[in-house]
């Protein structure tokens, strides 16, 4: 009933925790081991090969294919280099995210466009008057996100050509036509790989092997959670509502409220929300999306009036949590972890932009014992964790 | 001689809601009903030895969880099951012949079928369903509120009209645009804006269509649309169930609150009059002969029923009996239960699944539903017709011995007006071209008949006595809604007669088994309406 991705045959004879949760209507495994805890580490110490094939994708092509994702993104797409990805939101008419994800521009009439949810009445209906062809591909293209420092050296040892950070080349792993891109969901070194269902087993098969002296393990989507909560990346639906999918206009974000200002090009003359947003631009946004930092001291006092040593979320929560400054409610957090790496307690949070700047003393609720306290917190910047060879 | 504060007359669901409200305040209430058992139409019966049949209405969905709660209906034997799918088999030589559309209550499996067909659709639908939730969070207030009529200077009026005033404002754009069009458009067109989807459509339009002699391409359709996505269980939208021992306990369950809170109900004790004197009912006269009198007669008989039959043209203004003869009732849908030897298995999805689960409707297509709508136009039975069924047997394994089924089919169109009148050998010619469409879909259905129960609307008038066996106690059109049900200026459960009230399907919000009239009426009675 529900669908599987076309790794399954090889990620369910792995799934000894048979822990599986579902994303975008596939089964996907939340860890593999009875914990997620090494399949973290392997992320941020060797390589970890993630399933992330239930991303929707959609190849958007023709002689006006880079007008479509001009009209549609708030990033430049147009000027894109052959091979060159790009983060990026899109928005409503109201300067609203409607969702957000990558473009990579595969040929100069050719690009694959990833999101977190469906986007194809959207994109055609914007593609009026245009020549352009948008398919969508998401069951037929199989993808796996290879993340870790040891990533590299992996896709050395199988012949992929070095890739600088949001580059992309197409080429061949063992005989299969795959594409390879350097981007991922961790804040880490990384790669994804884009390929062919029916060869997606194979390239399974190739990069496990190439991967097995250094260390590849495969990692669900809890050890994903907390990397890229350290990464200070936002998810669609738990740290955002699309406005597509808002009950109320106050559920709805702008991209300036997501920290994604630097994606939106008000320079381009023309794109979904761009009035709006040129506007929101001009007076500030409300909001801002910021990195929170638990005080471990304060988390310790609260909990040793309980008489408890600290406890801490190893696994991430996806709750919206009160902040509160001065006595009254500032903001919410809407993910939160404890960094096994870091050794801190983080939290990507919303706040009344007053109360956004880094270092802003805030307080945040915990639940200690059955009772709501509140520890001390502060903002700081994002991402928490930002290894310098995520670029290098 | 008993003296009573307020006689209900009939024990339909509305009446027993309104007896409830009214004894739960301390009123000495009397309930009359003509039949043996209360109900009206929300009765089960053991219709063939074994088998219970939801003889009529058959689904829940529309009864207000407020009166769930204020009536404990629980405690007094209530539990609704939840209907989570919708399957739509589509015919043998259609472009997707012996394919189906289903429709799912989760939303991965659901968006993955509506993938099948088209991934527009599977997109649009969560947008179509959201903007349906916020329409229906937007209407839903109106359906509490005693209707303010317009034309009316009098100061309650003018201040429910100046709130129903703010509260449209208060809609945002779209929403305001989207209740618009649904008040305006058909059902047809209105989902064309959305869907491209044959069967998705015809499945959503036809329940623009329900209970009314209109077609899914009629004008004001789509309000019928929205009426019916206001089905509110437990706080979601959009979710019907089925009452655990058919509809018949919805009706048994208010009884019992009734009588908890110290109403009199008695059966087999039909009204034949409402005693008027001095512009003001004093009580009523039964059948035979008795009279009862009480301080005020409430009615949840249908409105035709009331004034012209138990009061009478006489004891009324002329203007409001004329009006009261132009309100429009044209009964068009006829119900054939069945008691089945085995469950049927369509060739869509052959055997026995979670399809069966749910409601299973024949409308292939919006022409299909048009052209069974051509048919009762000019006075036929719909050749082909548009069918709503569900297999109670299959939430509820006590409807039927074990292994055995019963099957509950609602079917459009049987006009009540039936060119040369409704015989017994034309009741029968429905019933077969209702099991030789149906058996066209699941192949097993003929022999699996025991026992078959069909139901027309001029039976419905009979036993249940719904003018014209209209379902909802008068057509659910825009120029019989709110202010206007039943009759301009008399919208408030009030009458031209002191002491005499309404309480059925036939007042502001209409039908459903809603039971929001009989609740209504009650605190429209008892002063605590705005």
């Amino acid at each position: 009933m529900l669908k599987t991705t076309p790794f399954h045959e090889r990620t369910a004879a792995l799934c000894a925790s048979h822990a599986w949760r579902r994303w975008a209507g596939h089964v996907v495994a939340s860890c593999y081991e009875l914990s997620h805890e090494r399949e973290y580490h392997s992320i941020r110490s060797a390589a970890a090969l993630l399933d992330i094939s239930p991303l929707y994708k959609y190849r958007v092509s023709g002689k006006d294919a880079a007008r479509l994702l001009d009209r549609v993104a708030t990033r430049h797409i147009s000027t894109m280099k052959i091979g060159q990805v790009a983060y990026t939101g899109w928005c409503d008419a109201r300067g609203k995210l409607l969702d957000d994800g990558t473009i990579a521009r595969l040929e100069e009439r050719r690009f694959r466009m990833t999101s977190a949810d469906p986007n194809l009445r959207w994109l055609q209906d914007n593609a009026h008057g245009l020549e352009v062809e948008v398919e969508d591909v998401s069951e037929s293209v199989g993808a796996l996100a290879l993340q870790g420092p040891a990533s590299r050296a992996i896709l050395d040892a199988l012949g992929v050509p070095g890739l600088e950070y949001f580059r992309l080349c197409e080429t061949r792993v063992r005989d299969t036509a795959v594409s390879v891109s350097r981007t991922g969901y961790t804040g880490d070194l990384g790669f994804e790989i884009w390929v062919d269902a029916q060869n997606a087993l194979a390239l399974w098969d190739a990069i496990v092997d190439a991967g097995r002296p250094y260390g590849i393990t495969p990692a669900g989507m809890l050890a994903l959670d907390v990397a890229r909560i350290e990464a200070g990346l936002m998810l669609l639906d738990v740290d955002y509502v699309s406005a597509r999918k808002a009950l109320v206009e106050s559920q709805t974000s702008s991209p300036y409220e997501l920290d994604l200002g630097w994606t939106v090009h008000l320079d381009k003359q023309q794109f979904v929300g761009r009035t709006a947003l040129a506007a929101e631009a001009g007076r500030g946004p409300q909001w801002q999306f910021v990195g929170i930092e638990l005080d471990w001291d304060a988390l310790e006092r609260l909990h040793a009036e309980a008489g408890l040593a600290p406890r801490v979320p190893s696994a991430a929560w996806r709750t919206s949590v009160p902040l509160y400054a001065r006595g009254g409610q500032v903001g919410y957090a809407t993910s939160g972890v404890w960094s096994p790496l870091l050794k801190k307690y983080i939290a990507l949070a919303h706040l009344r932009s007053r109360w956004a700047a880094p270092g802003t003393a805030l307080e945040m609720e915990v639940t200690v014992e059955h009772r709501r306290r509140r520890a001390a917190a502060r903002v700081v910047k994002k991402p928490f964790f930002d290894p310098e060879r995520k670029r290098a | 001689m008993q003296r009573y504060d307020a006689i209900v007359v009939g024990g339909g669901h509305n009446g027993l809601v309104c007896a409830a409200y009214l004894a739960r305040a301390g009123k000495r209430v009397l309930v009359l009903e003509r039949r043996a058992e209360v109900g009206g139409a929300a009765t089960s019966e053991e219709v063939f030895p074994g088998f219970r049949f939801s003889v009529f209405s058959y689904v829940v969905s529309l009864l207000r969880p407020e009166i769930i709660r204020d009536l404990e209906l629980p405690r007094h034997g209530l539990h609704i099951l939840p209907l989570e799918s919708t399957l739509t088999p589509l015919p043998k030589g259609s472009v997707k012949g012996g394919d189906y559309l289903a429709q799912w209550s989760d939303h991965d499996r659901n968006r993955r079928e509506l993938a099948r067909h088209s991934l527009r659709d599977a997109e649009a639908y969560d947008e179509f369903g959201l903007l349906m939730h916020r329409m229906s969070r937007a209407v839903k207030p109106l359906l509490g509120m005693v209707p303010p009529d317009p034309a009316s200077l009098r100061p309650r009026d003018l201040a429910g009209l100046e709130r129903l005033g703010r509260y449209l404002r208060s809609l945002g754009k779209d929403e305001f645009h989207a209740l618009h069009k649904l008040l305006t458009m058909s059902s047809a067109d209105y989902l064309d804006e959305w869907f491209e989807t044959e069967a998705l459509k015809a499945t959503k339009s036809a329940s623009g269509i329900i209970g009314t002699l209109l077609g899914p391409r009629s004008p004001g359709t789509a309000y019928v649309l929205l009426h019916h996505y206001m089905g509110e269980l437990d706080g979601v939208f959009r979710a019907w169930g089925f009452a655990k021992g058919g509809n018949g306990s919805v009706s048994q369950a208010i009884a019992r609150a009734a009588r908890a809170a110290g109403a009199e109900i008695r059966t087999g004790a039909g009204v034949s009059r409402i005693l008027v004197r001095g512009g003001r009912a004093r009580g009523v006269a039964l059948e035979d002969g008795e009279e009862i009198r009480a301080r005020m007669v409430v009615s949840g008989v249908d409105p035709r029923r009331t004034f012209l039959g138990l009061v009478g043209e006489e004891h009324l203004p002329a203007e409001f009996a004329a009006a009261i003869g132009r309100f429009k009732f044209r009964g068009s849908s006829a119900k054939v239960n069945l008691a089945l030897g085995e469950a049927p298995s369509f060739s869509c999805l052959p055997g026995t699944g979670d399809h069966l689960r749910g409601a299973i409707s024949i409308s292939p297509s919006v022409e299909y539903l048009e052209r069974a709508y051509d048919d009762a136009k000019y006075g036929e039975i719909s050749r082909r017709p548009y069918m709503d069924i569900i297999i109670p047997s299959m939430i509820d394994p006590a409807m039927a011995p074990p292994g055995k089924h019963v099957m509950s089919i609602f079917v459009q169109y049987a006009p009540y007006h039936l060119n040369g009148g409704w015989t017994d050998a034309r009741r029968e010619a429905l019933g077969d071209a209702v099991i030789d469409t149906l058996a066209e879909y699941a192949p097993n259905l003929k022999s699996a008949i025991l026992h078959r129960q069909v139901i027309t609307p001029a039976d419905i008038e009979r036993i249940v006595g719904l003018s014209e066996g209209n379902i909802f106690q008068g057509e659910l059109t825009l120029q019989q809604m709110f202010f206007l049900r039943p009759a301009p200026a008399w919208a408030r459960y009030t009458t031209p007669l002191a002491g005499l009230y309404q309480c059925g399907a036939g007042t502001h919000p209409g039908g459903g088994v809603m039971g929001a009239s009989g609740r209504n009426a009650a605190l429209a009675i008892l002063g605590r309406l705005g």
